[in-house]
């Protein structure tokens, strides 16, 4: 090979052509393997759930998604999530806000606490509220003191739903605002503006989709969280059960296409947030 | 007198941020997980050890253990395959495949867990393949590490996928007109910036193995000293209110956790100074 010959070659954008012929043929069979992979793993995973759950016929499939605890379920999901995602909102955008456009000390620690939960098993998430907030926890006496049921009632379910979706806002924002800088909103500032007026015509329009992608994905998580659900709720029918809740409880006694049924609405929720996502990330690009 | 102007940051909002960031962790996060600290150190040492070393917690820990190691493995492979595939080549579909590949993350554990279950049952769409061997996938640890692979399939692609696309070309085109073959491009001068990111995305995904629970326990049938994970111990332990067991299982997990954490911070550190080097 001559050097001339390389160089040729190299230069397309399209990475290494040189040797042409060889490298497409790892190509295709990378890409093969890769499809393979991804069929197998999340395709038919996918495919499975509205075959299974349209298998006993759409009489079925509606009459186990419209039954009374299903939609008590729905219910509580949607109360759950309305809650926790604003929730999580506000402490995103004070936490990004804290992070980025101030110097102090103990930054990175921060950082890493705010990432916790992610590390942390969410039946521990589950484990360590009811520890606190149990009846026989620390905030227990005065909890029943005052009269307020936390653990093994609704409040108990959206704090673990806060507990284990605390990351996802801030996470989203922190690079959008590091990379904007705060010279926009130090111009805002001296030019006389206060500092509501600032964050809802600089900040905000600026972290607007970081701030989307955000919310979708917390969203998602709330209204699929199990695991710390599952230990604070004491699983009350038509109470403190929460979509994921009821899918267990069907599967347990062997409702199978009922099971599938309600499973198959938070699959499409699931889908509906994929293509949400890719979108934002397609325009953002774009931009 | 416009140094000192320079100096002072003019944003407000410093102490409203400060307030709410650290009132909501303290609240939801921080205090709460002081908890099991102290709860266990009530519990005293002998008896501590003696709840984490019983022979069924243990087993627990080491299915645990095994099976996120395993799912973390292979999806260190498939997801470099995957990212590999995603950045270098073009093929019509690309982009809905990218966002497809996140799948795990937005799909409720507990749909994940009956599909798989149902899916790799002994009459599952996949399981009878596997049922004329004679392999047994629901309700084994190879059913469990199936959900963990399933679950931690985003994490090394998502970790591999920025640097992949961040890295010059130069660099490659470099070493190729300098006559080095394809196999040594890619052995010295890509994996070894590859494989930063590949162990963050491995200890992440192995770290949300070692925890998962709500996709796990419908695939792994819960038998003692079989497939119990160590999760669902310390769900069982709490179903019969056994609050300080419970507690010594969940210091243990904790402690393993924080280390993963610690090692996925040092090696993205590590990766990040790799970058600087090569500019």
């Amino acid at each position: 090979m001559t050097t001339d010959l390389v160089r040729q070659e190299v230069k397309p954008t399209d990475g290494i052509k040189h040797a042409k012929k060889e490298v497409n043929w790892t190509k295709y069979i990378l890409i093969s393997l890769m499809f393979l992979y991804l069929v197998v793993f999340l395709l038919i995973p996918l495919v499975f759930i509205f075959v299974k759950a349209f298998e006993k016929g759409a009489e079925v499939y509606f009459a186990a998604i419209t039954e009374p605890d299903a939609l008590s379920a729905i219910k509580l999901t949607i109360l759950v999530a309305i809650i926790s995602v604003p929730l999580n909102v506000v402490f995103g955008i004070a936490a990004a806000w804290l992070i980025t456009k101030f110097q102090f000390k103990g930054k990175q620690i921060l950082l890493s606490l705010i990432e916790l939960p992610f590390a942390v098993s969410p039946v521990i998430a589950g484990l360590v509220l009811v520890l606190f907030f149990g009846p026989r926890g620390v905030l227990g006496p005065f909890l029943n003191e005052i009269g307020l049921k936390i653990i093994f009632s609704v409040p108990g379910i959206i704090i673990a739903t806060m507990f284990v979706t605390l990351p996802f806002v801030a996470r989203e924002l922190i690079p959008v605002m590091q990379a904007q800088g705060k010279t926009e909103e130090e111009a805002a500032i001296s030019l006389g503006a206060n500092g509501w007026q600032m964050f809802l015509r600089v900040t905000l329009p600026s972290i607007k989709w970081g701030l989307l992608y955000g919310m979708i994905l917390c969203n998602a998580r709330a209204i699929g969280e199990f695991g710390a659900v599952s230990v604070v709720s004491g699983h009350i029918r038509g109470e403190t059960n929460t979509m994921p809740l009821h899918v267990e409880i069907l599967y347990n006694e062997y409702q199978f296409s009922a099971a599938f049924a309600v499973a198959s609405l938070m699959s499409l929720l699931a889908l509906v947030t994929l293509l949400i996502k890719t979108w934002i990330e397609w325009r953002t690009e774009k931009h | 007198m416009k140094k000192k102007y320079k100096k002072k940051n003019v944003l407000p909002g410093f102490g409203l941020s400060l307030g709410i960031t650290m009132l909501y962790m303290s609240l939801i996060v921080l205090i709460p997980l002081s908890m099991v600290f102290i709860e266990s150190s009530q519990l005293g040492w002998h008896d501590f050890i003696k709840i984490v070393t019983s022979d069924r917690v243990f087993h627990a820990y080491k299915i645990s253990f095994a099976t996120a190691f395993v799912a973390a493995l292979v999806n260190a492979v498939f997801g470099l395959l995957i990212a590999w595939v995603l950045v270098r080549y073009r093929f019509p579909g690309k982009r809905i495949i990218d966002g497809f590949i996140d799948l795990p993350f937005a799909l409720p554990t507990a749909v994940a867990g009956i599909t798989l279950t149902t899916l790799y049952g002994k009459d599952g769409w996949l399981g009878q393949f596997f049922s004329l061997f004679h392999i047994k996938i629901a309700f084994t640890p190879i059913g469990i590490t199936i959900a963990l692979m399933f679950i931690g399939l985003p994490f090394v692609v998502r970790m591999v996928q920025p640097v992949l696309e961040n890295m010059e070309k130069e660099v490659e085109e470099a070493a190729a007109s300098l006559g080095a073959s394809k196999q040594q491009i890619f052995l010295k001068v890509i994996f070894p910036e590859l494989l930063p990111p590949v162990l963050a995305g491995f200890s992440l995904a192995f770290a949300r193995g070692l925890g998962e629970y709500g996709s796990v326990v419908f695939i792994a049938g819960n038998m003692p000293m079989k497939t119990e994970i160590a999760p669902f111990m310390i769900m069982s332990k709490l179903e019969q209110f056994d609050y300080a067991g419970a507690t010594a299982i969940a210091v243990v997990m904790l402690v393993i956790s924080f280390v993963c954490l610690i090692v996925i911070n040092l090696l993205q550190k590590w990766s990040r100074k790799h970058e600087f080097q090569s500019e």
